[in-house]
């Protein structure tokens, strides 16, 4: 009984993690019907900017990832300015076709810089620290403060797409980037601001994604899969419908690895696949579309 | 003084041309309409004003402003308020947001506020948190209308507003009109209706074929020469 608790327990954990990879795809594909294949690698680059902090600089690690946070948000905002902007349009090819150069040369260029070698992001004490819940169960500090950023996450993307008039903006011109350009909003920016922020989320999963297993400059595509299942088990257009993607996902995950290590990864693509033919549009899809 | 002129206005798609040289003006507080069948090039002209379709920029001055070619958010912020053909709400946005929207990219001191636009139509004020889409018709154009009155506009461009809608709910969008011509705005109504558009006009320009074939005040205009302006021959 207890380890049936626990495998829920750390696969929904393991689900706030999923969910802050996707959010950031999410969020950039939501405003700008841009699909980053890049996503995976530029979490890795925000992995080894929070790394960069902590090793070299001999920061704090949440300092360091306050930084790669601020650092993410300039990338993301001039990535969309000088590049991405120019690749949107009614074809879809375009972005998909830049942002998977883009992913190649992430990948090699961090292998440049930061060599092969597996590294990883250490929390100091806390990466060891867990929580007793009593019964013999206990669940691990880091994993906690996952799943609590990811909630925040949302909360802080629910409310400025809600309630300030700069998510006005962003659904607007996710809803028709023409009329909204009439409304005096001026697409381009609105773009390069959603890519900014979903940079942001982005080095919030890397600081996490570093926390919790190592990684190596060639790993983002893997992890990419993981972002696209959630957004989709989801359903598109509902930032609570990603973190319950990303829970299913991870509680699926996590039930397969009981079953047998191997079976890990596999476990969570079939439970996507089942949610794909079942419920091609995810569990959770906005309404009106 | 003219608010707005265009100089031997022309367009393309591609290599098919839409409008050949239009010479146009609107005074201040000045109501026209331009009448025309469909494709005569009534939508193009919005859009080369509105900066959708790009042109050289002298042959579109607004407040001495030379403005063709010039972005839209841009053209906006200058004072020029579209009402789009269809009316082309924002689906996800409430009522309210979508009327709230009107005024991101120029927020100056009018006659328009959010309580104006609800004192205008008060039944939006009643549907201000239901979604934008599950309005009728005549709501949904009222929506339109009252968005684009949220920045106070020098100039309100109104796109077929009557399209779709029945008789009595037209009567009720025209008198609106009424209200806010009063208010000092420059309008532009955009009709296949020719009568309604003589009726709300001072001068009426009429398009055929991407060429203006008949301009004038209403009374001065016969039947027969509109007739002729609007479908050739």
């Amino acid at each position: 009984m207890m380890i049936v608790i626990d495998t829920l327990i750390q696969g929904i954990l393991l689900g706030g993690l999923y969910a802050l990879f996707a959010t950031g795809l999410s969020l950039i594909f939501g405003i700008t019907r841009l699909v980053n294949l890049a996503h995976g690698d530029f979490m890795i680059l925000g992995a080894f900017a929070v790394l960069i902090g902590v090793d070299a600089i001999g920061l704090p690690i949440l300092l360091s990832a306050v930084l790669a946070a601020i650092f993410m948000f300039i990338v993301g905002y001039v990535l969309q300015s000088v590049l991405l902007n120019r690749t949107l349009g009614k074809d879809i090819l375009p972005p998909l076709l830049v942002t998977f150069g883009l992913s190649i040369i992430l990948q090699n260029g961090m292998l440049e810089a930061f060599s092969a070698d597996t590294q990883r992001l250490n929390f100091g004490g806390l990466s060891e620290a867990s929580l007793p819940l009593g019964g013999g169960l206990a669940v691990g500090v880091v994993p906690l403060m996952t799943f609590g950023s990811a909630i925040l996450v949302i909360l802080f993307l629910n409310w400025l797409f809600y309630r300030t008039e700069t998510g006005r903006a962003f659904r607007a011109t996710s809803d028709n980037p023409e009329i909204a350009q009439l409304m005096g909003i001026d697409n381009n920016r609105i773009f390069s601001l959603a890519m900014a922020l979903a940079l942001v989320v982005v080095a919030i999963a890397g600081l996490y994604l570093g926390a919790r297993a190592t990684f190596d400059p060639l790993i983002g595509p893997s992890r990419l899969i993981f972002a696209f299942e959630a957004v989709i088990i989801g359903g598109l257009g509902s930032f609570w419908g990603t973190l319950s993607g990303g829970s299913v996902l991870g509680l699926a995950q996590t039930v397969g690895a009981q079953i047998s290590p191997e079976w890990q990864t596999l476990s969570g693509h079939i439970v996507f696949l089942i949610v794909l033919v079942l419920r091609p549009r995810g569990l959770f899809p906005r309404h009106v579309d | 003084m003219s608010l707005l002129t265009t100089h031997a206005l022309t367009a393309y798609y591609g290599d098919f041309q839409a409008l050949y040289g239009i010479d146009a003006h609107i005074d201040e507080g000045e109501t026209i309409a331009i009448v025309g069948a469909n494709g005569a090039g009534k939508s193009t002209l919005m859009a080369a004003i509105t900066g959708r379709r790009r042109t050289p920029s002298e042959m579109i001055v607004f407040d001495g402003r030379a403005i063709g070619g010039m972005r839209p958010a841009d053209i906006m912020g200058r004072g020029i308020a579209l009402v789009p053909e269809g009316r082309q709400l924002f689906p996800s946005l409430t009522v309210e947001e979508n009327l709230m929207v009107g005024n991101y990219g120029r927020k100056v001191r009018g006659p328009w506020s959010l309580e104006r636009v609800y004192a205008l139509f008060p039944i939006l004020k009643e549907r201000r948190e239901q979604a934008s889409t599950s309005l009728s018709g005549g709501q949904q154009q009222m929506v339109a209308l009252g968005r684009a009155l949220m920045s106070n506009p020098k100039l309100l461009l109104c796109d077929e507003i009557s399209l779709g809608l029945a008789p009595a709910v037209i009567k009720d969008i025209y008198r609106a009109i009424e209200d806010i011509r009063r208010e000092g705005a420059s309008v532009v109504i955009v009709e296949q209706n020719i009568n309604q558009a003589l009726t709300v006009s001072d001068r009426i320009y009429c398009l055929l074929e991407g060429r203006v074939t008949l301009t004038g005040r209403p009374n001065d205009l016969s039947a027969d020469q509109i007739s002729r302006a609007y479908f050739g021959g």
